[in-house]
């Protein structure tokens, strides 16, 4: 698992509970610039609450949080965007009753300086250069309303939404999830050329032919443990699989897989 | 999902990208679509999506139809329903298109629209307002206590109500926001609570306070002087004109596509003869001969009727051309989305009732104004839900997400129409019920209209 350059993100045995569960058991995890790493999990594994406590929605209990190298506190949502980081959730979370332009800029809105009032034409202009940064040619107008939009249009918006913040690393909770054949294949296509930005991208999937396509590290979650952070390369699907059911894949994964007993 | 429908229309530069039903399309359906696509690829090799807006304007119009076909109705019924009626009225009773009835309709809009302003801020957020009439009377009843009982002058009456609105307003929205109570349930108590208050403020044997300061009579009677009338007509047109040439200007520095010239001239064109026309309708003098030789008029455009278009303005202008107006409507349309962008919904949410209050507080005066002063009762009745069935009536949805202010005077025109003309219309002992009869029926097709245009959208 050794890499040549130094991981944007790294987590040191990040541990996080609820009460008495304990959901996240001493994690360790990295995202790297210009890579997709996919993130898998069977249900419960702990993969929304890693991303959370990644975004600040979560504080974590313990373990350390690295952002470039450096050990950061992050205490809220706020804190983690500042830092450049974004996630685009499941349910996109965009207004349907606002346009493509006012969406991507929700919340930061530009501002014509000498009047403080909203500066349109600007928004408009950058919503347009952030989806031909990333070939997208499947909206019609940036200035069509969301509700208006296919389920894949409207993960594209978000995916945009972005590459307009400069965001470095991106996390993108089941992308695909909703979408049919060939809008999936669009929405890994912007995957890819995210990460070919210079972004870290963290891809959540339950989809295996959508993580080999299109991720270069699969890092698999077992029951709150980090089972393996592997090339994809090196892992065929069946592997991958294996570390999700079990924990472990022949020498790869969790050392002692008597889980029950152990705890 | 085919693609060969459009696929003429494709090749037509005007309406390329318009009139693409399929845009989802990467899979190629056949050669001729694929050797579309390919050579309009080719053609523009930075083909950045941007927005569409048609260059001609018959494509301006064509596009307009669409949307209104597509669901998007917007102002239309509103427009074609206030003139369907101004015609049956006309027809129906000599006394209707006079002079004088035009301009007393337009002084009975005033307290009705000014409410349903107010009202377009809350119904944005999906919610509702029902105490709005009872605390804005109450609120004009504050005012009038301070004029006639405490000798404050005029301008200090409209302050306190103001205040008093917006300190309901206030409580209101900081028991929907903070407490989560439905605005409903919260409105609800309110309606029947400010009635109370009203009586406690009045606080009066004969139910009433009479107002005596003229200012606070003109809310409702006053004119303009016709020179006054003609010149905010102009000042508002160059204004408008200005404000839609810097943006476009604006637009084109970037390299962002304008509408057409003539479509802002023809807007501009349209303001100035309807603006002229009612302008030039408010402006007949009334009084009678022996009262004109004495100096005596009875002409202008109302005082309501610019007040109602300085709201307009301001009002407009916060919902769309601020940071604050923009959040609103983000809210209103998907809450977790507007907080996960890092908007402070409990604060919008409280202000909209602020606004709702405020405003209603200053439909109370005008209404005090028409009335004489200040009663137990007024503002409360049917007087919210007219005001909720005005912005209904000109497009505003009650689901939240949609709507502008505009939608309050069209709805507004359209409301006051129908009572002054039906009134007039239907004489007897039991015109009272007809009217309400007609009034709900009104309403009923101003809902389906919203709840149709919302299916044929999805």
């Amino acid at each position: 698992m050794s890499s040549t350059t130094e991981p944007i993100l790294r987590l040191r045995g990040i541990t996080k509970s609820f009460g008495p569960v304990e959901v996240l058991k001493g994690i360790d995890f990295e995202a790297h610039r210009g890579e997709v790493t996919a993130l898998v999990g069977d249900n419960g594994a702990g993969k929304s609450t890693l991303v959370k406590c990644i975004g600040g929605t979560y504080s974590i209990d313990g373990g350390e949080y690295l952002f470039e190298g450096s050990p950061v506190t992050v205490r809220g949502p706020r804190d983690a965007s500042a830092l450049g980081i974004e996630i685009v959730y499941q349910d996109l979370a965009l207004a349907d009753n606002l346009d493509i332009v006012q969406n991507m800029f929700l919340g930061r809105e530009a501002l014509v300086k000498k009047t403080r009032t909203l500066d349109e034409a600007e928004m408009e202009h950058m919503a347009g250069q952030a989806l031909a940064s990333l070939s997208v040619r499947t909206v019609k107008s940036v200035r069509q309303k969301v509700s208006s939009l296919s389920g894949g249009q409207r993960q594209t918006v978000a995916i945009a939404k972005t590459v307009l913040w400069n965001s470095k690393v991106v996390i993108l909770d089941e992308p695909t999830a909703a979408l049919g054949v060939a809008q999936t294949a669009q929405v890994l296509d912007l995957v890819r050329r995210l990460a070919d930005q210079g972004m870290a991208v963290i891809l959540i999937s339950h989809n295996m032919l959508d993580v080999l396509k299109v991720s270069d590290r699969v890092a698999a979650l077992y029951l709150g443990r980090m089972a393996a952070q592997v090339k994809t390369s090196d892992v065929n699907q069946t592997q991958i699989v294996e570390l999700i059911t079990a924990g472990r894949s022949g020498s790869l994964g969790l050392v002692e897989s008597t889980n029950g007993a152990a705890a | 999902m085919s693609s060969t429908d459009t696929t003429p229309q494709n090749a037509a530069p005007e309406n390329s990208a318009a009139q693409d039903a399929a845009p989802e399309n990467s899979a190629p359906q056949n050669g001729a679509a694929r050797s579309v696509v390919a050579e309009h690829e080719a053609a523009n090799p930075a083909a950045n999506v941007t927005a569409l807006i048609p260059q001609t304007l018959g494509g301006t119009f064509r596009s307009y139809a669409r949307r209104v076909r597509s669901g998007d109705t917007g102002s239309v019924p509103a427009v074609v329903g206030a003139a369907i009626l101004m015609l049956v009225f006309g027809l129906a009773q000599s006394s209707f298109l006079t002079t004088s009835n035009i301009v007393a309709i337009v002084q009975q809009a005033a307290p009705n629209t000014i409410l349903a302003m107010g009202l377009v801020f809350v119904l944005l957020l999906g919610e509702i307002d029902l105490s709005a009439g009872v605390v804005g009377s109450t609120a004009a009843a504050v005012g009038a206590v301070l004029s006639v009982k405490h000798g404050m002058p005029w301008e200090v009456a409209i302050l306190g109500a103001a205040v008093f609105g917006a300190v309901a307003g206030t409580i209101l929205g900081w028991l929907r926001a903070k407490l989560n109570i439905p605005s409903f349930v919260v409105t609800l108590s309110a309606f029947i609570a400010f009635q109370g208050v009203q009586v406690l403020v009045i606080n009066s044997k004969s139910n009433g306070i009479q107002i005596t300061d003229q200012t606070l009579h003109n809310l409702y009677f006053g004119r303009l002087t016709p020179a006054a009338g003609w010149a905010v007509l102009i000042v508002s047109v160059v204004l408008y004109a200005l404000v839609k040439l810097a943006q476009a200007n604006a637009r084109r520095r970037k390299g962002l596509a304008n509408e057409p010239f003539a479509v802002l001239g023809l807007r501009v064109a349209a303001m100035l003869v309807f603006g002229g026309l009612f302008v030039h309708f408010m402006n007949i003098d009334q009084a009678a001969d022996w009262q004109q030789r004495e100096g005596i008029h009875q002409r202008g455009v109302p005082w309501s009727a610019v007040v109602i278009l300085g709201l307009l303005v301001v009002l407009s202008f916060v919902l769309t051309k601020t940071r604050y107006g923009r959040h609103v409507f983000a809210v209103g349309g998907n809450e977790e989305a507007a907080r996960r962008a890092g908007i402070r919904v409990v604060s919008i949410r409280i202000s909209v009732f602020v606004i709702c209050s405020a405003l209603a507080a200053f439909s109370g005066l005008v209404l005090a104004g028409q009335l004489g002063g200040a009663n137990t009762g007024d503002g409360g009745g049917n007087i919210l839900l007219y005001a909720v069935a005005a912005a209904v009536i000109g497009g505003t949805s009650l689901m939240g997400g949609r709507g502008r202010v505009v939608d309050a005077i069209l709805g507004g025109a359209v409301l006051a129409i129908l009572a002054n003309g039906v009134s007039d219309l239907i004489q007897g002992g039991n015109s009272a019920a007809y009217e309400l009869i007609i009034d709900g029926a009104v309403l009923l097709l101003a809902a389906a209209v919203d709840s149709m245009s919302r299916r044929a959208k999805s």
